[in-house]
């Protein structure tokens, strides 16, 4: 239904690259609408608990199956809806597509209403007939209009009549048995005697009412189908069919409908596969004959929920509910919106749903943030530890090729990347040391405990904090974090001769600032930076820093000069004693 | 319905390679013409070429995508000897309003004396690790010790084979019970070395490849050569093209404690099928190695998936509409169809069956502009539940009678036909 398969493919000869894809086809907005709706039922479906008494169970299949059929008319009555509109518009041909859409959709629910009057319900003989009369019924009128009239003059009454003469609703099975053969022997008997020769019109009602297969072939064009024909022929000769004896009747009924000379349609082999009880077959052709692996996909789940297919081992030890509904899901999983859906039918297959999630998350476009946090959503439940790692990385590395520092940065920590955090940390250090300010403020204010990620990133933090510190006046609180900064050997080296720099307008203040013990480690701190082996080699992060001797000569000295002040301040103040 | 959108490439000479990036957003051509370019997909499906540039000083041969984990990367290979690393640096403002990105070449690696016939990336769980292979047989395994430095790259491994070879596909599996596995296949019509098909496994002890198993029976000239994707699986499968299409199976042997070579590999057929009816030049895996694409001189893509009894069956064709070249020989359009990437090569939808006729009119023709026909019915998928048991192979199709398309007879530069 949607872009599933795209392959992308240049001929040799002509320099013409060709995009295969599938066709989002017109109907896709209303097809939506049945994925969606058909995805809710399912994972209700999977709720239901083993352990609920059988009885109970096969209450609620049912229920389920008819949910699923209504949807799927629903979604046919809007096409035919919108095809009629789109016909009022055009030149009054209904569009092919929405034709064959319908079409489809109708096979689709008179496959699956069958299926679960045999399967599901499993009705047995006696109600078995009452649920095929209504499957006809309901299905006659949908395909064909010209009949319709003929047969509501007709079958209604036929089977009203009929079921009041045999007046069914009081009795058991056995009873009705024996009453309907004693009546189907009366109205035979009335036939042979010639009683109704002078009303042929009544005649012929009683042949049918005793199951006369001539006279019913006769009106052929009443009963459009061949199975419309097996349950009339059913209704009259043998009302309490039992189950295993319907694909006698519905072989014979399609050979005697069908003109020897046509084949079969694929329709009429999938329901007879069903009257045959041939589950398997009956998921095999509808694979092979419908384009679509949503309905094979459902139904199948609903009767392996229902228990009624046997195990068959795949090579990964699979089944074969599980093997199509990977195989619609992953369908699904190309749609730009639809792909959500997936994940549930992936929870839901135990063998590889996880693995097939896995492959297909990480390949989902991220174009914008909101859809990189709805994927990592879906994989933070799932504890798919790669997949969030890497899509946090790719996020990342993004943001970082558009200098969004910030967005790199915080992609960086939810991915739990230390490396990359330095490297960013490294970044926002380096635009601080070329424009004096800092960017994304309110995320590095805020890093909070994913500040110990990395030693870089809890170094941006903390000097960020400085800054702050310094900002709000707090100045002898600034002038503790940033000796200790130095101290406790959290800024690189490479940044200490920064950190001294900022430490000027703290010493150079009128107010003693830096007490004498910490005046002291910080000369220390200078000493140790400049004493000829460890003065620090230019490194790639911070070349600049080391570009000009002189500079850095009378900086040095400048803070050599600032740190002798105030220290003497210093020792001044503490030892001054206040009288 | 499927449709194709044809897109100008604008290339001048012929394209040796389309390669989707990893997410199917983007897509890097390579051609004779001694350029690579990158298109990107607009919002609204459209193609927009973002970039031209001319790479190397002869045909590029291959052209790849790094992992997107180490940002926008792609590498490429050529006649000319080297392979290269690109990098998409962001532009100025203007730039980005034309539509265009610049790409930088970070590195080029000159260690191969002859043609360099593939390029490819090694599984992102490696780090970042570029892989060659040249027309005198050597493949040769680079490594860029710091992601965040694509000039900096060294030469880890150098394996030498007699054969020349033609492509290569590294194991994606990150199992910890796989070390790494690299296959090699050779188009070199020397008969005397008989298995066209070499895999070479990484020892841990050793720190070294070592040849781990050559595939015998491929004795034809190997084109293309792809590791599917593992699923967790114990084994492996590899798809060939070769003269026809081969999956196989690999089951690695449970190893003895005391051995220190690499791990015996059992080897299996999956499934041989000749329906190109001539060279088969690509093969590609979707995400899932539910379905392979290949690609060859019949002009057809066709499309085989193994249903869930584990038979391989072909699930679609994709036929060009056979309207010649407009060339100056007048010759048959040798299509050499060249499968990218087919990342979005998902499972949905190809099962429609032109047989139903009770669903379906008969089959759309082709629509005005695009350049393919039906894609013709693929066959059951889904087998009787008595059926055998999936090991056996399916029968070898036998090749129909009829005249083979013959190739234009091409100089040696373009010595990709052959």
């Amino acid at each position: 239904y949607f872009d599933s398969l795209r392959i992308c493919l240049s001929t040799g000869g002509c320099p013409f690259v060709h995009e295969v894809r599938k066709d989002e086809d017109i109907c896709s907005p209303i097809l939506r609408k049945l994925f969606n709706e058909s995805h809710h039922i399912f994972v209700g479906l999977q709720g239901i608990r083993d352990d609920l008494p059988s009885k109970n169970k096969k209450t609620q299949f049912v229920s389920i199956s008819k949910n699923y059929r209504s949807v799927i008319r629903a979604c046919m009555e809007e096409l035919q809806q919108v095809a009629g509109k789109v016909e009022g518009k055009s030149d009054g041909r209904i569009s092919p597509v929405f034709f064959l859409q319908v079409s489809i959709l109708l096979a689709v629910e008179l496959i699956w209403n069958l299926c679960e009057v045999l399967f599901i319900d499993a009705a047995p003989a006696g109600s078995l007939l009452l649920h095929l009369l209504d499957w006809v019924r309901l299905h006659k009128a949908d395909v064909d209009e010209k009949a319709r009239d003929v047969l509501q003059s007709e079958s209604p009454t036929e089977h009203q009549a009929y079921w009041d003469v045999v007046g069914v609703n009081t009795l058991t099975l056995t009873e009705f048995d024996v009453k309907w053969r004693h009546w189907h022997e009366e109205v035979d008997r009335c036939l042979q005697d010639q009683s109704f020769a002078s009303n042929p019109h009544l005649e012929v009602i009683c042949k049918i009412l005793v199951g006369d297969e001539d006279v019913l072939l006769e009106h052929k064009e009443l009963l459009s189908t061949w199975y419309h024909f097996l349950v009339t022929r059913l209704l009259f000769s043998h009302p309490i069919v039992k189950p295993t004896e319907l694909h006698y009747y519905a072989q014979s009924s399609m050979h005697m409908f069908l003109d020897t000379r046509s084949v079969p349609e694929p329709l009429d082999s999938i329901l007879l596969a069903a009257f045959e009880f041939d589950i398997h077959q009956v998921i095999k052709d509808c694979s092979i004959a419908l384009n679509n692996w949503w309905f094979v996909a459902h139904l199948t789940d609903l009767m392996d929920h229902c228990k009624l297919l046997q195990s068959h081992n795949l090579h990964f030890g699979s089944n074969l509910r599980e093997f199509l509904l990977l195989e619609y899901a992953s369908g699904l999983f190309t749609h730009h919106s639809l792909w959500q859906l997936a994940v549930d039918y992936f929870d839901h297959c135990p063998e590889f749903g996880r693995v097939y999630l896995e492959l297909q998350i990480e390949r989902v476009p991220l174009d914008t943030e909101r859809k990189a946090l709805k994927v990592l959503r879906i994989c933070e439940q799932r504890q798919m530890t790669e997949q969030v790692r890497s899509i946090c990385k790719i996020m990342a590395k993004g943001a970082l090729r558009n200098n969004r520092l910030g967005s790199a940065l915080s992609w960086s920590i939810r991915a739990k990347d230390a490396a990359f955090a330095t490297l960013i940390s490294e970044r926002f250090l380096q635009d601080y040391c070329a424009n004096g300010a800092f960017s994304d403020l309110d995320l590095i204010d805020n890093l909070g405990s994913a500040m110990l990620l990395s030693d870089r990133l809890t170094f941006l933090g903390k000097y960020r904090e400085f800054h702050r510190l310094y900002g709000e006046k707090c100045f002898s609180d600034a002038a503790k974090l940033l000796l200790s900064l130095m101290t406790a050997k959290i800024a690189p080296r490479t940044f200490w001769m920064t950190l001294l720099t900022d430490a000027l307008p703290l010493l150079e203040q009128k107010e003693v600032i830096f007490s004498a013990d910490q005046t002291h480690e910080l000369m220390f701190c200078l000493e140790d930076l400049t004493s000829g082996n460890c003065l620090p080699k230019p490194d790639r992060w911070f070349p600049f820093l080391f570009q000009d001797e002189d500079i850095d000569t009378t900086k040095i000295e400048i803070l050599r000069l600032a740190l002798a002040r105030n220290l003497a301040k210093a020792i001044v103040k503490e030892g001054t004693v206040e009288v | 319905m499927f449709v194709a959108r044809s897109i100008a490439a604008d290339h001048k000479d012929l394209i040796h390679d389309v390669s989707y990036d990893f997410h199917g957003r983007r897509m890097a051509t390579c051609s004779s013409d001694q350029s690579v370019k990158v298109w990107d997909k607009s919002e609204s499906g459209e193609w927009h070429c973002t970039a031209s540039w001319k790479t190397h000083s002869g045909s590029v041969w291959r052209v790849t995508w790094a992992h997107p984990e180490f940002g926008q990367v792609l590498a490429s290979c050529s006649f000319d000897r080297t392979a290269a690393v690109w990098e998409e640096i962001v532009g100025e403002s203007n730039d980005k309003q034309r539509g265009q990105s610049h790409w930088i070449k970070r590195t080029t690696l000159v260690d191969s004396r002859t043609s360099v016939t593939d390029v490819k990336f090694a599984p992102k769980y490696m780090g970042l690790m570029l892989t060659t292979c040249s027309a005198d047989g050597v493949v040769r395994i680079y490594e860029a010790p710091d992601v965040m430095n694509l000039s900096q790259w060294s030469l880890q491994h150098e394996i030498s084979g007699k054969l020349s070879c033609s492509c290569i596909s590294w194991n994606p599996s990150s199992s910890r019970a796989h070390p790494p596995m690299i296959a090699v296949g050779s188009d070199d019509s020397n008969v005397t070395y008989g298995g066209k098909v070499q895999i070479y496994e990484y020892n841990e002890n050793t720190r070294k490849y070592a040849k781990a198993e050559t595939l015998m029976t491929v004795t034809d000239a190997v084109h293309d050569i792809a590791f599917a994707p593992n699923l967790g699986r114990s084994f492996h499968v590899l798809a060939i093209a070769t003269k026809d299409v081969r999956i196989f199976k690999l089951v690695p042997l449970r190893k003895e404690s005391s051995s220190t070579g690499p791990t015996k590999l059992e080897v299996q057929i999956l499934a041989q099928f000749d329906n190109h009816n001539s060279q088969v030049w690509r093969v590609s895996w979707n995400i899932t190695s539910t379905l392979l694409a290949s690609s060859g001189d019949d002009g057809c893509v066709r499309l085989w998936k193994a249903n869930y009894m584990d038979n391989w069956k072909c699930t679609g064709i994709l036929k060009g509409d056979g309207s010649p070249v407009n060339g100056s020989s007048g010759q048959p359009s040798a299509m050499n169809t060249v499968v990218g990437s087919a990342v979005q090569a998902s499972q949905n939808a190809l099962n429609g069956s032109a047989a139903g006729r009770y669903f379906f009119p008969a089959l759309d023709p082709p629509r005005a502009g695009s350049r393919f026909g039906q894609l013709l019915p693929p066959s059951t998928l889904i087998e009787h539940c008595d059926a055998q048991s999936a090991q056996t192979a399916p029968p070898v199709h036998p090749a129909p009678p009829g005249p083979v398309i013959t190739l234009p007879s091409v100089p040696a530069k373009t010595v990709h036909h052959l």
